[in-house]
């Protein structure tokens, strides 16, 4: 009968939380912040159909770094548990609260019990219904929750992304500006992204039941520009000076997700119209 | 509650049905799967005992006519507003056209709370594979998901809780509005041009067979199914007509590709009240 080597428990969740680290690290950042009018969230991903970030349900949205597969199957996972809440009860009781408890729990569990644990991080956010009282949570391959306030950086390299945000971060920024800073400090100061390098997307106020939304390439393209400049026209000029939404409209109904989690904003003047968001009265 | 995650053999995939069943197992009822339920025999709801269309199910609450058509640019769909237990009302303001999602919409003839059970997971339904997925279903998947869920309720239909829906959506891959009905046993047909259905259904459908043509503008088609609710009303007692005494008006929505709306209720009275005006000259001889 053989018996196994004895390995200290500091140890194997030393190695084990150095793996996980190393397998997020491979992966690209991702910054998600709060502005004047909800949650701005922004990834570096150039695919244009394999999303970091996806809703999860009227007001929550999800957003993964690290490996794909892994943090699909929890975002999944995450519109599962909120269609089946917001059924059995109401939707208003669907809440990114206690989403973020059940990933915690899952991810400290694998992180203890399993041999491999998942190279995730992951981030919940809920728009509040009324005031700013938006929600970040922020949570780590060991399970660990992290209450954000104002922004938060998830990926390998956060400690410098933090550093550059922090010094830019200003409470109640418009959008376009939000995107500006967000992107610099996700691109650091020797590089540009160019909005195919991007996915971004919104849980914005007035849109309708469902406050998600992504923003398109053009849509990037317009808020990227810089507010004196004149490219993008009168749009930008709108876009940067009221914080409204980016005029550039991919008018939706293609089948696509993005096409369905459109606005139906008073401040789009001069884009190509809009689907109508659900009407609140959905009823049941 | 924990994480629903499933072994990779069992997932239910972007079903939200499949999903409650497999995660309430047995006990998928709880959760409230309205389909494949099955009554005692002979149970009911009580109440009354006459009546030959639902011999056991006279005291539950049933809805009744919706009207669809096809115009040039999309659907209307439009219902009235009346549920009845036997021979009284039972609710004077029942809606029974509901958005399904962006693009489509549903009405429903039948048994009141099964039929708006299964509007709920409907719609619960069509959002969830659109999250899980990535993509909305196609027009036409709607309306075979929707089938589905008639002929789940089968079990019930038979026991006089008949739910019969009309389905009315815009395909934004062919760029028209389609229309479809059902039977109880969950058979879907697309209708070309126009369907009504539930009890004032006939009438409806003789009155929009008499003003249809096709390419009808948006504003001729709504004054077509006001004109077909409101003579659906008058011929069948369960059908209710408008009600300007408690503001009570059918639900006419439009479906185009602009996505789903519901018209204002005061837009609904106006046409009400044209309609009668035409109808009060007719009878005078007037010119109309």
């Amino acid at each position: 009968m053989t018996m196994p080597y004895y390995v200290a428990p500091e140890q194997v969740m030393k190695d084990r939380a150095e793996y996980a680290q190393k397998g997020i690290a491979r992966g690209r950042s991702l910054v998600a912040a709060l502005y004047g009018n909800g949650v701005l969230i922004v990834a570096e991903n150039p695919s244009r159909t394999l999303h970091k970030i996806s809703e999860i349900y009227d007001r929550v949205a999800f957003a993964g770094a690290g490996r794909y597969n892994e943090f699909d199957q929890l975002r999944v996972a995450g519109v599962r548990h909120a269609d089946t809440k917001g059924y059995a009860y109401s939707r208003e009781d669907v809440d990114a609260r206690s989403l973020a408890n059940l990933y915690a729990q899952f991810l400290g569990q694998v992180f203890t019990h399993e041999m491999k644990p998942l190279e995730v991080e992951i981030l919940v956010a809920e728009l509040a219904t009324d005031d700013d009282n938006h929600q970040l949570y922020h949570i780590a391959y060991d399970g660990t929750v992290v209450d954000e306030v104002d922004f938060t950086v998830l990926g390998g390299d956060s400690a410098t992304i933090i550093d550059r945000l922090s010094s830019s971060y200003r409470s109640g920024w418009p959008l376009a500006e939000a995107v500006r800073h967000c992107v610099a400090a996700l691109a650091g100061p020797d590089r540009t992204l160019e909005p195919a390098d991007l996915e971004a997307a919104v849980l914005e106020q007035g849109n309708g039941r469902r406050a998600f939304r992504r923003l398109s390439n053009e849509d990037l393209a317009v808020l990227m520009a810089p507010p004196d400049s004149g490219v993008g026209a009168t749009a930008a000029g709108e876009a940067a000076a009221d914080d409204s939404q980016p005029a550039e409209r991919v008018a939706g109904g293609e089948g696509s997700s993005d096409g369905d989690s459109d606005p139906a904003s008073e401040d789009t003047d001069g884009g190509p119209p809009v689907p109508p968001a659900l009407p609140e009265s959905e009823g049941l | 509650m924990s994480l629903p995650l499933f072994p990779t053999g069992g997932d239910p995939g972007p079903s939200f049905v499949d999903l409650l069943r497999s995660s309430a197992g047995s006990a998928g009822e709880d959760v409230g799967i309205p389909s494949g339920r099955v009554l005692p025999p002979g149970g009911g709801g009580g109440g009354g005992g006459g009546g030959d269309a639902y011999p056991n199910m006279v005291g539950v609450p049933h809805g009744t006519t919706i009207v669809a058509l096809r115009y040039a640019d999309g659907v209307v769909l439009a219902g009235d507003r009346r549920a009845t237990e036997g021979y009284s009302i039972a609710h004077r303001g029942i809606e029974k056209v509901f958005p399904a999602d962006r693009y489509s919409a549903v009405g429903i003839a039948g048994a009141a709370g099964p039929a708006v059970d299964m509007v709920r997971l409907f719609q619960t339904q069509l959002e969830h594979y659109e999250k899980v997925e990535g993509l909305t279903l196609s027009l036409e998947g709607k309306a075979n998901q929707l089938a589905q869920m008639v002929r789940a309720n089968l079990p019930m239909a038979m026991e006089g809780l008949a739910v019969v829906p009309l389905f009315a959506g815009y395909d934004t891959r062919r760029r028209l509005g389609r229309i479809f009905s059902y039977d109880v046993a969950g058979g879907r047909y697309e209708e070309i041009e126009y369907h009504a259905t539930g009890s004032g259904g006939r009438d409806a459908r003789t009155t929009i067979k008499l003003g249809y043509r096709d390419g009808l503008g948006v504003n001729e088609a709504v004054e077509l199914a006001v004109k077909a609710l409101y003579q659906a009303a008058d011929e069948d007692s369960a059908t209710g007509g408008p009600d300007p005494l408690r503001g009570i008006y059918p639900v006419v929505a439009v479906v185009d590709e602009d996505g789903y709306r519901r018209l204002p209720d005061e837009d609904v009275a106006e046409r009400f009240a044209s309609l009668l005006s035409s109808l009060q000259r007719t009878r005078r001889g007037e010119p109309s």
